[in-house]
């Protein structure tokens, strides 16, 4: 008999886009090498085999679930199924990413596991036989380390800022798993509504130009709009522009709002409250467009401008139009 | 309809920077260092309550755990109209994770009358774990539905729940009880209390229970116990190394700032 492996579980349970997975897989594959553990993928399936190959090149196995109860209550589910898993494979840690579904199950996971669960991990680490990870706590003010003391540990984290999974030579293994239990129905999805929003959801978004409360109405917000077409990027907008009514509050980014991480985040009108910088940390560079020399904006800035947005907007735009054509 | 509202009090988030600071114990921010509040997302909880028992009538009561400064936000909650008032006072010195808190709350509930709703915060404006919620809906064994910001009533056992998710909304149909955790929308801004309300609200009473009371050990914060503990707080410094774009003109200036933003976007 070989010793009992450790396994981590990658759950890749939403939908979501490329980057979100990627990264996901990456801090999945990461972890189970620190821990010394089998990384094990789970995945909906039967997917079409291009992408579930693609996935065993991340992982030690690929577990692809069937249920035809999915498509109906993805929650209950996706809980019954990962809590059978937990209690088969007895993981070490179980990582989920960052969508709405799996930030859902993950407090409930952990306690039908009789784990531990903590969400909007920055970085995850294994120590002393516990996993410990980063997160931004206090509105940004302050970075906490913090101690799984219970296994597994369960935790979601920011995928979309995450180094994706390291190619392995040889791909693990792919297997199919049924889970044909119809979990009781206690909660009925009754309609579906989709954002008229266009391309990526803003914590996928590559380029994001986002306003504050310094672009002083809501019209500016239509000229960015046109500046992120430009840009193939998103718009978004802070707490303050959108509790003004200038922006919807799907576009609002920070503490309260969505914590976003493109290769470059464009702020104009933004002062930079902690409360904001939080929720754009993790963007690869920061510019700022701002009147005030001294926003706190800038101090997270790798370049910025101290110009009136207003004035900026319109050659800037034609300029890039030119550059990027 | 019986609907309970989970409160939270925490140091205000809107604290400047320059006045944050930590506890000695390094593991806390100084709760001295800003005022004490209730969490953003539990008041917009508490007002979406507000708003469907003045559709359709029914009682409020209201719940936080914490130490002896949760009566304020209790009080406040009162001044918001919520009927009655539990605190399970926390007078232990330790923070509790997730799961003790969902452990104390649950052990809370036991002894009020039948829920049919009972609601949280999704995150709190301090740890923002986001847990509580859900760990509450498994401790009571009730089904959960997190991210929602619109509740209806339909018919005398079910309500209808909006959940936003990454890319719009979904609306469930749920069977009460249910646990739901609320989060901010243009529909649920928390009201502002009348004065004579805030007046009144003092003379309200405020049950208030010991942790002996709910029959949990003494021992359920201290922090080996805990499944979730802080080991590390530090407070993270800006940079400050931005290379403020110069030129000679405006033009050459934004010319400049379009080079910047075309080469990352170029090369993605």
């Amino acid at each position: 008999m070989s010793e009992p492996v450790s396994t981590v579980i990658t759950a890749l349970i939403s939908p979501t886009q490329e980057r979100a997975s990627a990264g996901l897989m990456g801090a999945g594959q990461r972890l189970s090498e620190t821990v010394g553990a089998e990384h094990v993928v789970v995945a909906c399936g039967p997917e079409d085999s291009e992408s579930a190959s693609g996935l065993a090149h991340g992982a030690d196995r690929v577990l692809l679930v069937r249920s035809p109860a999915l498509v109906r209550d993805r929650q209950e589910v996706w809980l019954q199924c990962l809590t059978r898993m937990g209690s088969e494979l007895n993981p070490a840690a179980i990582v989920l990413g960052n969508d709405a579904l799996s930030q859902e199950i993950t407090p409930r996971l952990a306690h039908r596991l009789g784990g531990a669960s903590i969400g909007d991990a920055q970085t995850l680490t294994a120590e002393e036989g516990h996993i410990s990870i980063t997160r931004s706590v206090y509105g940004g003010k302050a970075m906490a380390k913090v101690k799984l003391q219970g296994t597994p540990a369960v935790v979601w984290v920011r995928a979309p800022s995450m180094d994706p999974a390291r190619g392995r030579a040889t791909p693990g293994q792919i297997e199919e798993w049924d889970f044909a239990t119809e979990p009781e129905m206690k909660i009925q999805l009754l309609e579906t509504q989709m954002d008229a929003g266009e391309g990526d959801r803003l914590e996928d978004a590559r380029i994001i130009v986002s306003g504050g409360r310094g672009l002083g109405g809501p019209e500016p917000f239509e000229k960015l709009k046109e500046l992120a077409k430009v840009l193939k990027g998103q718009t978004a907008a802070s707490r303050a522009a959108c509790d003004l009514g200038w922006a919807p509050h799907s576009w609002q980014v920070g503490q309260t709002g969505k914590k976003v991480a493109p290769q470059l985040y464009l702020a104009s009108g933004i002062s930079g409250a902690s409360q904001h910088i939080m929720g754009i940390a993790d963007s690869k560079a920061i510019a700022a467009i701002n009147t005030d020399p001294n926003a706190p904006i800038f101090k997270h800035c790798q370049f910025g401008l101290v110009e009136d947005f207003h004035q900026v907007i319109g050659p800037l735009q034609e300029k890039l139009a030119e550059l990027l054509a | 309809m019986n609907i309970l509202v989970c409160l939270k009090q925490i140091l205000d988030p809107e604290v400047p920077a320059r006045d944050f600071s930590l506890a000695r114990s390094h593991l806390q921010a100084d709760p001295t260092c800003a005022d004490l509040v209730t969490n953003i997302f539990c008041e917009n909880a508490l007002e979406t309550a507000l708003q469907l028992r003045d559709r359709h009538g029914g009682r409020i009561s209201i719940l936080s755990l914490g130490p002896a400064s949760v009566e304020d936000t209790l009080r406040k909650g009162l001044a918001m109209q919520a009927d009655a008032a539990f605190m399970i006072l926390n007078d232990t010195g330790h923070l509790p994770d997730s799961a003790a808190t969902a452990k104390a709350l649950a052990a809370a509930i036991g002894k009020l009358d039948r829920l049919d709703l009972i609601l949280t915060g999704h995150e709190s404006g301090d740890w923002g774990a986001g847990q509580t919620g859900g760990l509450l809906a498994e401790e009571l064994g009730l089904p959960f539905i997190a991210f929602v910001d619109e509740i209806e009533e339909t018919g005398p056992d079910r309500l209808i729940l909006r959940q936003q998710n990454d890319s719009g909304w979904q609306k469930f149909s749920a069977p009460m009880p249910v646990v739901a955790s609320i989060t901010n929308s243009d529909h649920n801004l928390p009201r502002i209390p009348k004065i004579r309300d805030i007046i009144l609200a003092n003379r309200k009473p405020i049950t208030s229970w010991s942790l002996g009371d709910l029959e949990l050990s003494p021992d359920l914060f201290l922090p080996e116990h805990l499944l979730v503990r802080v080991t590390e707080l530090t407070i993270p410094q800006a940079k400050g190394d931005c290379a403020f774009i110069e030129g000679a003109t405006k033009e050459e200036k934004i010319g400049k700032l379009a080079e910047k933003i075309a080469a990352i976007a170029r090369s993605i």
